[in-house]
């Protein structure tokens, strides 16, 4: 993909477009002033925006504390958490005392969480981890998982204009290599699901990086006749059930497609709402794919074969097509 | 301290006569004079206040009415928390009075970032934060990184440590190794403090001092007070881990007793006004027990059953 700015870039520029329109926002985290963040998401911002980027010490406790009690007082923190891994230390701030707040008090939390989630070759268990579905969980919290530059730009901007908590998640992986023209315009609100291909044959639904994969994957289908249509959740909390089984009135088949561990979790999810809510709707059995029930392995070998690919998603599209 | 002791004992009487309060009763008995020192430096609307379980004096020394207190606890719709939550967990966190959850420690940080918000806005001013924890949470990593936090940014808060010698049922000497809890303000560079909690007086010198500090700009301040919880860790517990010879030691004094001893030998106050206060306490409780009683509890199918504040993001089963 060519173009002039990567999904990392937007992420930048959303914040940078953030802390100039408003400024009860501030950004909290872990080396993102002066060294601009381990990824270099906020590169420079502290330079142009002095004062209100600040570097945290390791306490993701705190640092979710101090963004509650801010946001309270009517600020609209972004917290940077180093790799999405390291939230599980911030986990109890989050979901108990951000999560709980407006249903207990009626008290706004404009709290923005940014997690760096998801496999990169390399990282390992602790580097790696995808934690959507730990905090879709709780009632109280939107979790965002942007697949696109666009997506990544606007709906960091609308996560910081919400009045909830939001669990912004970003690909690592898409940081790079993922790029568009530009940051686009605004397109869908947080709640709705994309359609990212049309098609016939069969659904996936899914989000985040998987979203690419299952699209080269549906482009290697398409090679044998079938069009795959694949669904981009955008939002896995809401998740925009009426958009899945719209797609799955027009194919009849579904493939859930999630790089999260496979106990529970978002694929569960969808596939639960299809099968209640759809069951009628459905010509095969529907079928989800994850990654393996292991932690994340160190070694690139190991990695492919832990997390769903193009090859074991067309694998898996093959098999549901056969039904 | 008289009055948050009465409101307590009648808290405690309704949850034994039964049916009126659902959920625990947690008292701070023994307390009262370490929370309402505590809370009497502060000013509702200007200050933030994070009380933990055993702060009812320093609640109303911040200004709680009595009716909050009540309301919460018989679960009057008409009450802050509206029967969502209950007991002990009650505040409203936009005047500065934080609601605590039940994870020890975790509000430092979260008094420490509305003055953090503040700072940043430019509306700081001399106002302060103030938290409170026993010794069991001292044992936590919320504590830990709160405090460490609130040092780093040098934020104007008071950290009370009410050490009443058990965490529910583990002695301090399960709970740390240290000589004493203040030994660790030392290691987070601020500022602290150890006060005899039975002694009013001193409890009062200890947190006006900390709050000049507070004010002056030199960063967190911890006050630890050393005493004995004159209760279960809630009605449901009758304490019997504590032994017998603590019950007769300089830390289980009753600070109301040594208070009012105190006032009444300065001349500050008589007996018959100490009788006469007590008639309008209770008459104040027992007029507000009255009002709540007849107040609306919760209505399951009135209720909004939203988590979230954005409307159109509620999920489908829950939307209206």
């Amino acid at each position: 993909m060519s173009g002039s700015i990567t999904y990392l870039e937007a992420i930048r520029e959303a914040q940078y477009d953030a802390l100039r329109n408003d400024p009860a926002v501030f950004l909290y985290g872990q080396d993102i002033n002066t060294f601009g963040g381990a990824f270099k998401a906020t590169k420079n911002l502290g330079k142009e925006f002095p004062g209100r980027v600040f570097d945290s010490p390791i306490s993701e406790d705190a640092m979710v504390g101090l963004a509650i009690g801010a946001a309270i007082e009517g600020a609209r923190p972004i917290v940077e958490m180093q790799f999405a891994d390291f939230s599980s230390i911030g986990f109890n701030q989050i979901v108990n005392q951000a999560a709980t707040l407006y249903w207990r008090t009626e008290t706004h939390c404009p709290v923005t969480i940014r997690l760096p989630s998801g496999g990169t070759a390399g990282s390992g268990p602790f580097h790696s981890q995808s934690m959507e579905a730990i905090y879709a969980h709780y009632p109280g919290l939107v979790i965002v998982t942007p697949a696109t530059v666009e997506d990544a730009y606007w709906m960091l901007l609308d996560s910081v204009a919400l009045n909830d908590p939001v669990i912004y998640c970003e690909h690592k992986f898409l940081y790079y290599h993922l790029k568009s023209e530009s940051t686009g315009e605004r397109s869908l609100p947080i709640g709705k699901a994309r359609i990212a291909r049309p098609g016939r044959h069969a659904t996936v639904v899914t989000y985040s990086a998987m979203v690419h994969d299952a699209i080269r994957a549906a482009e290697e289908l398409q090679l044998d006749g079938y069009q795959i249509e694949v669904v981009d959740l955008r939002s896995v909390k809401p998740m925009d059930t009426d958009t899945i089984l719209g797609s799955v009135a027009r194919t009849g088949r579904l493939l859930a497609v999630g790089e999260a561990f496979p106990w529970g979790g978002v694929t569960a999810e969808v596939i639960s709402r299809v099968a209640s809510e759809g069951f009628h709707l459905l010509d095969a059995p529907p079928m989800r794919l994850n990654a393996k029930d292991t932690p994340i392995p160190y070694h690139p070998n190991l990695w492919k074969a832990h997390r769903p690919t193009v090859s074991s998603i067309a694998g898996a599209l093959r098999s549901l097509l056969r039904y | 301290m008289r009055l948050s002791r009465f409101l307590e004992e009648k808290l405690g009487a309704l949850y034994r006569a039964g049916g009126r309060i659902v959920g625990g009763v947690y008292l701070g008995k023994g307390q009262e004079a370490f929370a309402a020192a505590m809370g009497v430096q502060l000013r509702m609307g200007q200050d933030i206040y994070g009380p933990l379980i055993r702060d009812q004096a320093g609640r109303l020394a911040f200004g709680e009415p009595v009716i909050e207190t009540l309301r919460t606890y018989l679960g009057a719709a008409t009450g802050p928390m509206k029967g969502r939550d209950g007991n002990i967990h009650r505040g409203r966190p936009r005047d500065g009075y934080m609601a605590m959850i039940s994870h020890l420690g975790s509000l430092l940080s979260v008094v420490a970032g509305a003055l953090f918000a503040r700072r940043l806005k430019g509306t700081l001013g001399d106002s302060i934060g103030a938290t409170s924890v026993g010794d069991g949470a001292t044992s936590t990593g919320a504590f830990h990184e709160g405090m460490n936090l609130a040092a780093v940014e040098k934020l104007p808060l008071i950290v009370s440590i009410a050490n009443n010698q058990y965490a529910y049922s583990t002695p301090n000497t399960r709970q740390y190794a240290c000589e004493n809890l203040v030994d660790r303000a030392k290691g987070y560079g601020v500022h602290g403090e150890h006060v005899d909690a039975t002694d009013l007086v001193s409890c009062l010198t200890a947190f006006r001092g900390a709050a000049a500090r507070a004010k002056a700009g030199e960063g967190p301040q911890i006050v630890v007070g050393t005493l004995l919880r004159l209760a279960g860790h809630g009605e449901h517990d009758d304490a019997s881990y504590i032994p017998d010879r603590k019950r007769h030691t300089h830390e289980a004094r009753d600070c109301i007793d040594v208070a009012a001893k105190f006032a009444v030998q300065q001349g500050w106050v008589t007996e018959e006004e100490l009788v006469r206060q007590m008639e309008g306490i209770r008459r104040l409780v027992d007029q507000t027990v009255a009002k709540v009683s007849k107040e609306p509890v919760p209505d399951p199918f009135k209720e909004n059953w939203q988590a979230l504040s954005t409307s159109e993001l509620v999920e489908g089963q829950n939307a209206s």
